[in-house]
């Protein structure tokens, strides 16, 4: 693959965004493109901001991305969908977002209202994002939504260049038996 | 799956994706590492994850945490000059072990000695981002400076063989996102080696006593090893010359800022020369010198302060050269790291013309998005401990944060410790406000692995010089924030199974604490009530206010099985809208809605049930989970 692909993940400290970062940095590396990329860590964890950095392609040194050149938001979680396509995605770029709703503080303490999928619309319409969203309600498990999202974004062509078995080969350098069998389902 | 713990230790030569602080592990395998200490500390405590997945009995090297950076450092100093290779990793600051650190290049470490530091250029977990290669020239002490997975492998391994050369430290120093990131990584074989278990220390390898007229010998031969050392960095490819065949534009870069200019530049139609810098002290003189006699203009790109531009330029003067060298060029450059989009900015102030124009930012940025700090986690005992604290203290209080999930408590709505210096320091401060101070209360918090890295000092201070205080000691049985690693309250170690457990209690009344209560920070009324007895009481008081640590309990819980039984709901005929749950307490489970209904997060509550007393009219209950 000689073109770049940028994409910027992102999501709430407990969502499990580590384990889907580290799935499609894999899955890339399975499909044979050169990939670098860089993972949040430390006290953001703790119910902040979580984001997640994967850069694909020829030409890509730092493993860090620039702000509005980002080709593709992956994230799981309503406000750090707008949050993340506002701040790093490119005008046409593409979000795919897990529609999970989990209150920021200051809505919580009735400083700020919510967020909706209409301020998502907006930003949409001002920068000609595409918008993808996934919602399941039959999920049992909160913390297969990473999985949710991945599946959804590979079925969907939306990550260019993976296919199902090279994630499902990247959850398997990954996970113990029993969660990969958990979680593989959704790539099925 | 993949094991991490196995392939550190595969004795084939093998290529992973690795992210830099699992990839320097390897290194240490393949160098014949023998001892390895730390502190906990973001960035770089993925190393200990690391090497903690090789099974203890495979572990080539010895590892411990230590109770700080100082004794880490003293225990690496202690086996190197035993005659094995030591490594010590430690986060941003080597203030705390400064004191140890700058006696080091002093010293015939026989076996050689590796300094990992981590720093932080952008402050992304620590509390300053200072320039610890400042350190490094106080010291005289060698750093290279890597800047991707690759090179952190590959500069770790000749930091060990320079250091076992010239019996000197050397720092490989790496920053947060370098520590972090991830790429295919090559390696090579491994041969495990029999290691010597012989005591090699010898005064006569020394002198190791630096009295008199020995320090400034000592001192001498410091500077004749970083004399050679300066040799070694001229001679060495690791410093090498990226010839884009430019003669105006230089730029001299290492580390990050090397890789993110590499970027930026990618399929710019013209390309400065690059001097990549992998050793920055110190530097190869006669080879910048030339650099800079080749080109009309020189960029230095670094991170922090203009050190290589300073030096850079007293070469230049020295040499008579005539060349133009700029570093930094405004306040900002001072501050944060080079990332791509900031080394776009410094790149296109200096030669507008090289890169293709920025484009107008977009209408975008103005769509607001509410903030989201981090939070104390569902079910966090610390939440309990500053709610029911908020409850009885006076609002001129005055309160002393130090570091720690607890930290958290500063923001609201709890505003729960004011001021914040450094690690261990809360107690000093607290005494310090309590002196011409009759009417403010003064209370400090630490948590317990802090109180064991830095504490003890100043809780002896403060029971020797007898101050006005109440410490309250936030004990989770774990140190949290950088991952759950153990410490000396909880008595297990990183080898060889179970260690001396130390109890704070005890080590309270050792120190001669008279007045100390103690309570589960869930009892809030009970803590509320310590806490106003401690205060009423002229001198040193304690509270211990324990619960044990949500997020790792949760995660055992899970692991083992089980699953959440009881969430937390809100009968909404009872619910008066007074939201002390969501306003006061805060838990992240609570839902306001726009009408002024609350409702749970079923995503997030854990069925602690630590919320439940907080509702003046008892409208929260736990449910069992298949029942909402």
């Amino acid at each position: 693959m000689s073109e770049q692909i940028n994409i910027y993940l992102c999501g709430v400290g407990g969502q499990g965004i580590g384990l889907l970062s580290e799935a499609v940095l894999r899955a890339y590396d399975h499909a044979g493109c050169q990939v670098r990329g860089v993972d949040t860590h430390g006290l953001a964890q703790r119910g902040g901001i979580v984001r997640s950095h994967i850069r694909v392609g020829e030409g890509v040194f730092s493993p860090l991305n620039e702000p509005g050149r980002v080709d593709i938001v992956l994230a799981l979680e309503r406000t750090e969908a707008l949050r993340g396509a506002r701040d790093y995605l490119r005008p046409g770029g593409l979000l795919v977002y897990y529609d999970a709703y989990w209150q920021a503080l200051p809505i919580r303490l009735g400083e700020a209202e919510d967020v909706t999928g209409s301020d998502i619309e907006l930003l949409a319409g001002r920068q000609k994002l595409r918008v993808e969203r996934v919602y399941r309600s039959d999920l049992a498990d909160p913390r297969t939504q990473n999985m949710a999202l991945l599946s959804h974004a590979v079925s969907g062509g939306y990550l260019p260049g993976l296919k199902a078995p090279h994630v499902k080969a990247a959850l398997q350098d990954l996970l113990p038996e029993k969660l990969y069998e958990k979680n593989v389902v959704f790539l099925e | 799956m993949k094991q991490l713990g196995e392939l550190l230790i595969q004795q084939e030569a093998f290529s992973e994706i690795m992210m830099g602080n699992s990839a320097v592990v390897r290194a240490m395998v393949e160098e014949g590492t023998r001892v390895v200490t730390a502190y906990p500390g973001s960035p770089t405590p993925e190393i200990g994850g690391a090497i903690m997945s090789i099974q203890e009995e495979q572990r080539p090297f010895y590892f411990e945490f230590s109770v700080n950076e100082k004794v880490a450092t003293e225990v690496a100093f202690g086996a190197s000059v035993n005659g094995h290779l030591s490594t010590v990793f430690k986060s941003v600051g080597l203030n705390v072990a400064a004191d140890s650190f700058v006696q080091l290049p002093l010293m015939e470490l026989v076996g050689g000695m590796v300094i990992i530091i981590g720093d932080d250029p952008g402050a992304n977990s620590s509390q300053n981002e200072q320039d610890n290669r400042h350190y490094a020239r106080m010291a005289y002490c060698p750093v290279f400076e890597p800047g991707d997975p690759q090179e952190v492998y590959e500069m770790y391994r000749d930091a060990a063989k320079l250091s076992k050369e010239m019996k000197m430290p050397v720092i490989l120093r790496l920053s947060t996102h370098i520590c972090h990131a991830k790429a295919r990584v090559s390696f090579g074989p491994y041969e495990p080696r029999e290691a010597s278990r012989e005591p090699r220390f010898d005064p006569e390898n020394g002198p190791y006593i630096p009295l008199t007229e020995k320090a400034l010998r000592m001192k001498r031969r410091a500077l004749e090893k970083l004399d050679r050392v300066a040799e070694y960095a001229e001679n060495s490819p690791l410093n090498r010359l990226d010839d884009n065949g430019n003669k105006r534009m230089g730029v001299v870069a290492g580390g990050l800022p090397y890789y993110s200019l590499l970027d930026v530049l990618f399929g710019a139609s013209t390309r400065p020369d690059i001097f990549k810098l992998a050793m920055s002290y110190p530097l190869p003189r006669q080879r910048l010198a030339e650099f800079c006699r080749s080109h009309d203009e020189v960029l230095v790109l670094e991170e922090l302060d203009p050190i290589i531009e300073g030096e850079l330029k007293a070469i230049a003067f020295d040499e008579g050269i005539s060349v133009k060298i700029c570093g930094k060029g405004e306040r900002e450059d001072l501050i944060g790291e080079y990332k791509p989009a900031k080394t776009r900015r410094i790149l296109s102030r200096r030669w507008p013309q090289l890169l293709p124009a920025e484009e107008e930012q977009s209408a975008a940025t103005e769509l607001a998005v509410p903030e989201r700090p981090p939070q104390m986690c569902p079910g966090c005992g610390h939440r309990s401990a500053f709610h029911a604290i908020k409850r009885v203290i006076k609002k001129d209080i005055i309160s002393v944060a130090d570091i720690g999930c607890h930290t958290l408590g500063a923001l609201p709505p709890y505003n729960m410790g004011q001021v914040l210096l450094c690690m261990g320091h809360s107690n000093g401060t607290g005494s310090g406000l309590s002196l011409f101070n009759d009417s403010r209360n003064v209370i400090t918090f630490i948590g317990d692995s802090t109180f064991f890295h830095a504490g003890l000092p100043g809780v002896a201070n403060s029971v020797y010089n007898d101050h006005n205080i109440t410490l309250i000691i936030l004990l989770n049985d774990t140190t949290a924030m950088t991952g759950h690693q153990d410490h000396p309250g909880t008595g297990k170690t990183t080898h060889a199974g179970v260690g001396q457990k130390i109890k704070v209690r005890s080590v309270l009344e050792g120190l001669g604490v008279k007045h100390i209560g103690e309570t589960d920070t869930y009892n809030q009324k009970r803590l509320g009530e310590l806490l106003k007895e401690a205060m009423e009481i002229e001198g040193f008081t304690a509270v211990i206010a324990r619960h044990p640590c949500m997020l790792k309990f949760t995660r055992e819980r899970r692991r083992a099985g089980h699953t959440i039984q009881t969430q937390a709901a809100i009968d909404q005929e009872t619910c008066n809208q007074i939201h002390h749950c969501v306003g006061l307490f805060a838990c992240p489970s609570f839902v306001r809605h726009p009408g002024g209904q609350v409702t749970v997060n079923q995503d997030l509550c854990i069925g602690d049930g630590s919320c439940l007393q907080t509702c003046p009219v008892n409208a929260i209950e736990l449910k069992k989970v298949d029942e909402q």
